[in-house]
């Protein structure tokens, strides 16, 4: 009796899991020739962002299109292509946003140098308010400071 | 600088960045945001050569559907979004305007027909893209999606997620008119 339950209850739990069948040809993990191919891969995968997942790498996303486009980069390098290729490859099919580091260009350039610039602005003005301060003498004791 | 003046900096900064606060929260009210602009436009459709839903015998390749525009509508019987979106898709074929074709991605072929079995097949044809490689082709990297392609077949328009009426009004049909002006 304990038993039929127990099976009623496990069929219970496959049963949405069978309604929501996946396509079963992507469940086999990649398999890599040697060492060198899986150290090229993951460094490769982990440079490319997923399209779907955004703030994920290829490398982490558990989405299906993640694993396509896993399963495309370790093809295109097994074809004999090279990384700046494959990037290539991702780029003219989903654009630019594929790549963590985007290329240099004008589109980019705020992105590429936006941050030196906030730098040197942020130098500019420390350095005049140093300045004023050195001409300037000791304040007098101010009352009205409430803060 | 006078000490008034610095008296006043942290304000002038806490005003700054609300600003920029705003201005980020003003940037992001469009649905959209997360769509990625499609590299295809302008360009020519990538080749493809896909069985027929329901046919698997007979194939289809981009050179076959040359000569008129087409809409690719991207679906699969696992995307709800695709049902949310399918009685808007059967109401542009209806018009008869352009050739919709379905592009059914990595769906069993025996759940794609039953659904359109359930909810109406609205589609001229519909290709059957099992394993996932020709949408990598296409750029595609969610269902649903559409894709406008002219005569020529250069994709001239794509739309990432559920169309609404909306959608197909304010932008599918000025690049359907445009398209019927050439």
């Amino acid at each position: 009796m304990i038993r039929a339950v127990l099976l009623a209850l496990l069929l219970c739990l496959a049963w949405p899991q069978a309604a929501h069948a996946q396509v079963a040809i992507d469940a086999a993990p990649l398999r890599f020739v040697d060492d060198a191919e899986e150290r090229r891969f993951h460094a490769l995968v982990a440079e490319l962002r997923c399209v779907m997942c955004q703030n994920q790498s290829l490398a982490d996303s558990n989405a299906q299109i993640a694993r396509d486009l896993r399963r495309e980069v370790l093809d295109l390098m097994r074809a004999g292509h090279d990384d700046a290729a494959i990037k290539a490859h991702l780029v003219a099919r989903y654009g630019e946003f594929v790549l963590y580091r985007p290329q240099i260009g004008p589109a980019t350039w705020l992105l590429w140098f936006g941050p030196l610039l906030l730098i040197v602005a942020g130098g500019v003005v420390i350095a005049r308010i140093v300045v004023a301060r050195r001409a300037s003498t000791p304040l007098p004791p101010d009352d009205t400071e409430t803060w | 600088m006078s000490a008034s003046r610095a008296r006043w900096l942290p304000l002038a900064a806490f005003g700054g960045i609300l600003a920029l606060l705003a201005a980020g929260v003003w940037l992001s009210r469009d649905p959209d945001r997360d769509a990625l602009p499609s590299p295809l436009i302008g360009k020519p459709a990538p080749a493809f050569d896909l069985p027929v839903l329901g046919d698997p015998e007979r194939r289809v390749t981009q050179a076959d559907l040359r000569g008129a525009p087409y809409l690719l509508n991207v679906w699969g019987s696992w995307c709800p979004g695709c049902r949310e979106e399918h009685a808007v898709v059967a109401a542009f074929a209806n018009t008869q305007r352009v050739r919709v074709i379905g592009f059914n991605w990595k769906d069993e072929p025996g759940d794609a027909t039953r659904w359109l079995a359930q909810f109406g097949d609205p589609y001229a044809l519909v290709l059957a893209d099992y394993d996932g490689r020709a949408a990598i082709e296409w750029g595609i990297y969610g269902a649903p999606e559409t894709f406008l392609v002219d005569a020529a077949g250069t994709v001239v328009w794509k739309h990432v997620g559920p169309m609404t009426d909306a959608t197909i009004r304010e932008q599918l049909l000025p690049q359907v008119e445009r398209l019927e002006a050439r």
